[in-house]
């Protein structure tokens, strides 16, 4: 494949060579496939004007655990945006890295895959790589954690419950027996599709931490993101234990303290729907009963 | 009537969870884990306020992360520095 791609241009090499004679051959020659015209040489200076910086604030939740005692605290940082990359992530990277290295946060792969920098930014959950800086300086960008969750240090919050919670609906394919030819579980076209938004979530916990159901009763209620998983698997034709995946939400707490708020719709940063899965299983269990 | 608070009685039980669970260990090492848990409560009890109720809630949800871990039978020794 290589020597395929390289061909087209090596003639263009090889052509120029046998017509190098002008020096405008050689320029054409020298520009690389994807790079931007050259300007044409002009009497004005090359070099080109220095932006106007642009100063803008972050105030950031400061909190350490090695002085429990110290109460929690905002504080302000100053960013020219014209040196910063277009993100908040950029923002707290270059924060970290030249004004404060003991600001504490997660962050992983920079491109809402990982769902590890969740935070609370300007009043919304988001994953801090997919969230734009907002480019009006008058403005102060405030990031705090995600909400009603204990913080381990600044902006990492103890997603200890959450993960034991996503946990215990059993997130993985659960069968009886195997298939009849010994292969692979097949599905139709029609069963593959059920699964489309769901099996996106990156279980970042932006929804869960937005649900005000889940701030007042997160020991017991499963949470927007935990349950939008658990139809994943019950809605999946391939799993064997529908019945009882459902029979572990029928109470009062696990399903029924969602009382279709939304917030978790509103806010997810990939633009999923888990409102309307906690819907579907809760049509599921009626029609079961 | 108790004389101690919901708050006061929860430190308490911690104290007499994690003063049981340095019984347990290995007799060799047993002072070792003994000392680690008064000085750490003796430290707080003298650093934070009574009425600091946020930081007294969080370091009892650490210490009892901690007995979580130390706790472990499998946890037998324990070295403690100055």
């Amino acid at each position: 494949m290589a020597a395929l791609r390289q061909t087209p241009l090596r003639l263009l090499a090889s052509s120029s060579v046998r017509r190098a004679a002008t020096p405008q051959a050689i320029r054409i020659t020298t520009r690389g496939l994807a790079s931007v015209t050259t300007m044409p040489p002009t009497d004005k200076d090359p070099t080109p004007k220095k932006k106007e910086p642009v100063l803008k604030k972050f105030q950031i939740y400061r909190w350490s655990p090695d002085e429990p005692a110290k109460k929690p605290h905002m504080q302000e940082y100053t960013l020219d945006l014209n040196e910063t990359g277009p993100m908040v992530l950029d923002a707290l990277i270059r924060i970290k890295n030249e004004q404060d290295p003991t600001l504490t946060f997660r962050r992983s792969c920079r491109e809402g895959i990982c769902g590890s920098c969740a935070m609370n930014i300007e009043g919304t959950n988001t994953l801090a790589c997919l969230c734009r800086i907002n480019r009006d300086a008058s403005q102060t960008t405030r990031i705090y954690p995600l909400p009603h969750m204990y913080i381990v240090r600044d902006l990492v919050p103890d997603l200890t419950n959450f993960y034991k919670q996503y946990k215990s609906i059993k997130p993985y394919l659960q069968r009886k027996e195997p298939t009849a030819d010994g292969k692979e579980i097949r599905q139709s076209i029609q069963e593959r599709k059920k699964l489309d938004g769901l099996y996106e979530c990156i279980l970042c916990a932006c929804c869960s931490t937005s649900c005000p159901s889940y701030w007042w009763n997160q020991e017991e209620y499963l949470g927007p993101a935990v349950l939008m998983q658990a139809y994943r698997w019950l809605a999946d034709s391939r799993d064997q234990m529908t019945g009882q995946r459902k029979d572990m939400l029928d109470n009062s707490m696990s399903l029924y303290r969602c009382h279709t708020i939304m917030n978790c719709a509103r806010t997810c940063p990939k633009g999923l729907n888990p409102g309307k899965a906690i819907a579907e299983i809760k049509k599921m269990m009626v029609q079961s009963s | 009537m108790s004389r101690y608070t919901g708050l006061q009685r929860e430190v308490l039980a911690l104290y007499r969870r994690c003063l049981r669970a340095a019984a347990r260990k290995p007799a060799d090492s047993r002072s070792h884990f003994k000392t680690f848990v008064t000085r750490e409560f003796r430290r707080y009890a003298a650093e934070v306020d009574r009425k600091d109720f946020d930081t007294i809630e969080f370091l009892l949800r650490r210490g009892n992360r901690q007995l979580e871990v130390y706790g472990d039978p499998n946890i037998k020794r324990m070295t403690l520095g100055s």
